[in-house]
């Protein structure tokens, strides 16, 4: 019968998930994922993060087909210029008779845009830092994590201006900004990790098979950083997306026209009394997103870290 | 016969886990007057947990459930929490395994002895103070004086060993609890431990619960063996009975362990047959 | 087959100085299971350490197979000794599957053609099927990890396999599986063992001839015969012996023996 054989189906592949005999390396990776996806999932908020998350990234993909106008062409500066948010203009328009639902949309890009890179670029950095301080220790680990430090000393704000001072305002130097900012903390977190495992006897035995000093901390230290470091990005993404804004409010960041949210906010600031959407709609846009990477952070570390669950 | 010190009737401990219910220990039944009995097992076999039920102390999501639970006479079940807090400590006991961990890092020995008293003593300072020093004392500690200053960190495992028990004895409890009390000391350093409890508890004529694996040690220790496996009793003897034990996993028990006397090659294993579980 | 001479390994300097092993010799014969035996302080796994590298040598010489080794050991060296940690529960990274844990000692060594043939040999000499293949180590129990840890340290063939407590963390039902398995193995396949235990009746199981150490230094090379037979030994060593034997109230006053 046609019901029988979907029914069982999903029996089938969950058996196969949690099989405790696993036939691959394929088969065991995956059983993992699933029950974490499992723990993860029975959090409400957790999932609620991960679906505002989602949401981000479809908005990012899919602007062109969200987005009823063009983010940067307005309309008539004579008759649409600041109109309240309507069936036609779902947040309303802004100053320049930009459709400011479309530019948000389209702001999803941006924000991504920088998220995305200053992860790709500060992780590896912080993991790579602190796990070979934490592994070597000696001379070595006092001179990065001296070096760290003087990093740390800088307020991200004030040193994106200084970057942005030298090498003129935009998008990327912002990202780079950032980035350069947001490392220390990662070295710190890996290293930590680092000195609690360095002395385990796992890595004693594979030292005794003649493994190299780049093999243990790649392939034995470094997958044991990686959730505690994974956590700790996501937690830190509202505060990049802030950081991106407030760059942007002040100029820094994305350049006009570009939609990005910061700047949107810093244009709605001298119409916030009479027409408050043209600033509260890209800045309901920055809480929503903050939110969401925060209860995925906290959902993410009640699973990976076993320590700090609740 | 005199109302026993300790009656326990069917005592279950169950885990409720989001994974299923655990049952750690499932219907475990024994009376104990003022002597000695030795609770044997490996590890999940449930002793430990029978140890914890009886103080009451099982972490949550554990439950416990018995026929019957008492403490001379007093009902444990059902008693309040005011109740259960004088009797712990009071009158009941518990030594545990490891005095790096169950020892207050923090205070030193004499503060937590005295601490001890004063929880169940209406005694002054000075008062607590010389009964702290004298339980230094009747532990065989070489300077209590110095010892009672002493942070936890500051002894070794045997000193600190005995400090806990010092601790524990303090208040002149009727029953003590010890879970592994020496497990995590040297063998030798175990010997002079085993002898400070033996001379104690047969000065106070306390009863005795030594939880432990080690069958061989706990028969020669205790009066009566109690062997649990999956959270049952499979057997109740006479210590000086052990070698006509009839469970096989207690004669399996006895038998895998390699020995100085005999050369024994290979080492019986233990079958385990399901039907014990049962 | 390895010879310690005069062994020395300190840590620390000045006040923080810590005199481990103090001048500790001992010869072990190719195919042979040599114990150390003491309590904790004594020196003995330190003694395991310093042989493959994971302590220094402060002084003295270690040599095997003749040749004095070389600091750092060499790749050649690595195959030849192995080591079997105490706890199971740490000697396993927790997350690499066991099929990953018996193949990173091939891939080191560049062995990786057959590797796969290897690995589910290795798990058939420690009594394990094929279907261990791909567990991860939460999912095996305390033998099952120490089997593996035995299979770890066996596949690259070493003629000398270090042995750090490895039943101290088990049940007693399942260190005598894994003591029989040692035994076997070490027939089998021609193998020298250096057991460090603290327990006299594992050590005089498993091995011939052994050293008795206390504080770092040696007090007594003895065989597990004399042991067995109570030969005259050194008094700590008899009372090593005695404690083995378990609680006995009739090393106390007649009086109270009598009241128990």
């Amino acid at each position: 019968m046609a019901g029988a054989p979907l029914a069982e189906q999903p029996a089938g592949l969950r058996a196969w998930l949690l099989s405790p005999e696993p036939h691959s390396r394929w088969q065991a990776r995956l059983g993992r994922f699933y029950l974490g996806w499992r723990a993860f999932s029975r959090n409400p908020l957790a999932v609620v993060g991960l679906g505002i998350v989602i949401l981000l990234i479809l908005l990012a993909i899919f602007a062109d087909v969200i987005a009823p106008y063009s983010p940067v062409a307005g309309g008539d500066l004579r008759t649409q210029r600041l109109l309240p948010p309507s069936e036609t203009f779902w947040f309303g328009t802004d100053d320049q008779a930009r459709d400011i639902f479309s530019r948000v949309v389209y702001g999803s890009r941006i924000t991504l845009f920088v998220v995305v890179l200053v992860a790709l670029i500060a992780t590896p950095i912080g993991l790579l830092v602190g796990t070979v301080s934490g592994y070597l220790g000696g001379w070595v680990d006092t001179v990065l994590m001296r070096i760290t430090d003087i990093f740390l000393a800088f307020p991200r704000l004030v040193l994106a201006l200084a970057f942005v001072a030298a090498l003129g305002p935009g998008i990327e130097n912002a990202i780079i900004a950032i980035a350069i900012t947001s490392w220390p903390p990662y070295a710190r977190i890996a290293r930590a990790e680092t000195l609690m495992i360095r002395n385990s006897d796992f890595i004693a035995a594979v030292k005794l098979q003649g493994a190299s000093t780049p093999r243990i901390i790649m392939g034995h230290v470094v997958p044991l950083c990686i959730s505690s470091l994974i956590v700790r990005v996501t937690l830190d993404m509202a505060g990049i997306i802030l950081t991106a804004a407030g760059l942007g409010f002040l100029g820094l960041g994305a350049q006009p026209p570009m939609p990005e949210w910061g700047a949107m906010v810093a244009t709605g600031r001298n119409y916030l009394i009479d027409q408050w959407w043209v600033a509260a709609m890209p800045g309901l846009a920055i809480f929503v997103v903050s939110l969401g990477f925060n209860l995925l952070g906290d959902g993410l570390r009640d699973v990976l870290d076993p320590k700090a669950a609740k | 016969m005199t109302k026993p010190l300790l009656d326990v009737e069917d005592l279950r401990v169950r885990f409720h886990l989001r994974t299923g219910t655990v049952e750690a220990v499932r219907g475990v039944s024994f009376q104990l007057g003022r002597e000695r009995l030795g609770i044997v097992g490996e590890s999940g076999s449930g002793k430990s947990q029978t140890g914890r039920a009886i103080l009451g102390l099982t972490p949550p999501p554990g439950e416990v459930t018995a026929k019957r639970l008492a403490f001379d006479g007093i009902d444990l079940l059902t008693a309040s929490n005011r109740t259960l807090r004088t009797l712990r400590g009071g009158r009941i006991s518990m030594v545990m395994q490891d005095p790096k961990y169950s020892l207050n890092p923090v205070m030193t020995i004499g503060e937590q002895i005295i601490e001890a008293y004063q929880a169940h003593a209406k005694a002054g300072r000075n008062e607590a103070r010389d009964k702290a020093l004298a339980m230094l004392e009747a532990v065989k500690m070489r300077d209590p004086g110095r010892v009672f200053a002493l942070y936890p960190h500051e002894v070794s495992g045997g000193m600190g060993q005995r400090a806990m028990i010092a601790m524990m004895l303090v208040t002149d409890p009727d029953l003590l609890i010890a879970d592994e009390p020496t497990s995590a000391l040297d063998v030798t350093v175990s010997m002079e431990v085993l002898r400070i409890l033996d001379e104690l508890v047969t000065e106070r004529g306390m009863g005795l619960i030594f939880i432990s694996h080690d069958l061989k040690l706990v028969s020669s220790f205790c009066d009566r063996v109690l062997v649990m496996y999956a959270g049952r009793v499979v057997e109740e003897l006479e210590a000086k009975n052990l070698r006509e034990a009839q469970h096989p996993y207690t004669q399996g028990l006895m038998r895998c362990l390699p020995t100085l006397v005999d050369d024994v090659r290979p080492l019986p294993t233990l079958n385990r047959d399901p039907a014990w579980a049962l | 087959m390895l010879d310690i001479q005069n062994l020395q390994v300190v840590y620390g300097t000045g006040r923080l100085r810590v005199d481990a092993v103090k001048d500790v010799s001992f010869h072990v014969e190719q195919g042979a299971a040599y114990g150390l035996v003491g309590e904790s302080g004594s020196g003995k796994s330190t003694v395991l350490r310093a042989i493959c590298g994971l302590a220094p040598v402060s002084g003295g010489r270690v040599l095997v197979d003749g040749k004095e080794v070389t600091t750092p050991r060499t790749k050649a060296f690595y195959r030849t000794v192995q080591m079997v940690f105490q706890d199971p529960y740490a000697s396993l990274h927790p997350r690499h599957t066991v099929d990953r844990t018996l193949s990173e000692p091939l891939a080191i060594h560049g062995e990786k053609n057959d590797a796969e043939t290897r690995i589910l040999q290795a798990l058939r000499e420690v009594g394990l099927g094929p279907s261990f293949r791909f567990r991860y180590p939460h999912q095996l129990s305390g033998g099952q990890r120490q089997r593996i840890a035995i299979a770890r340290a066996l596949i690259l063939r070493p003629k000398v396999l270090l042995l750090d407590e490895p039943t101290s963390a088990l049940d007693a039902s399942v260190q005598a599986e894994i003591l029989n398995l040692l035994d076997d193995l070490r027939r089998k396949l021609g193998l020298t063992y250096i057991l460090v235990s603290h327990d006299l009746a594992v050590v005089a199981h498993l091995c011939e001839r052994l050293l008795v150490m206390r504080h770092g230094e040696a007090v007594e090379e003895t065989t597990a015969e004399a042991l067995r037979s109570g030969a005259a030994s050194n008094e700590y060593t008899q009372s090593l012996i005695q404690a083995s034997q378990g609680y006995s109230r009739a090393s106390k006053q007649p009086a109270t023996a009598l009241a128990g």
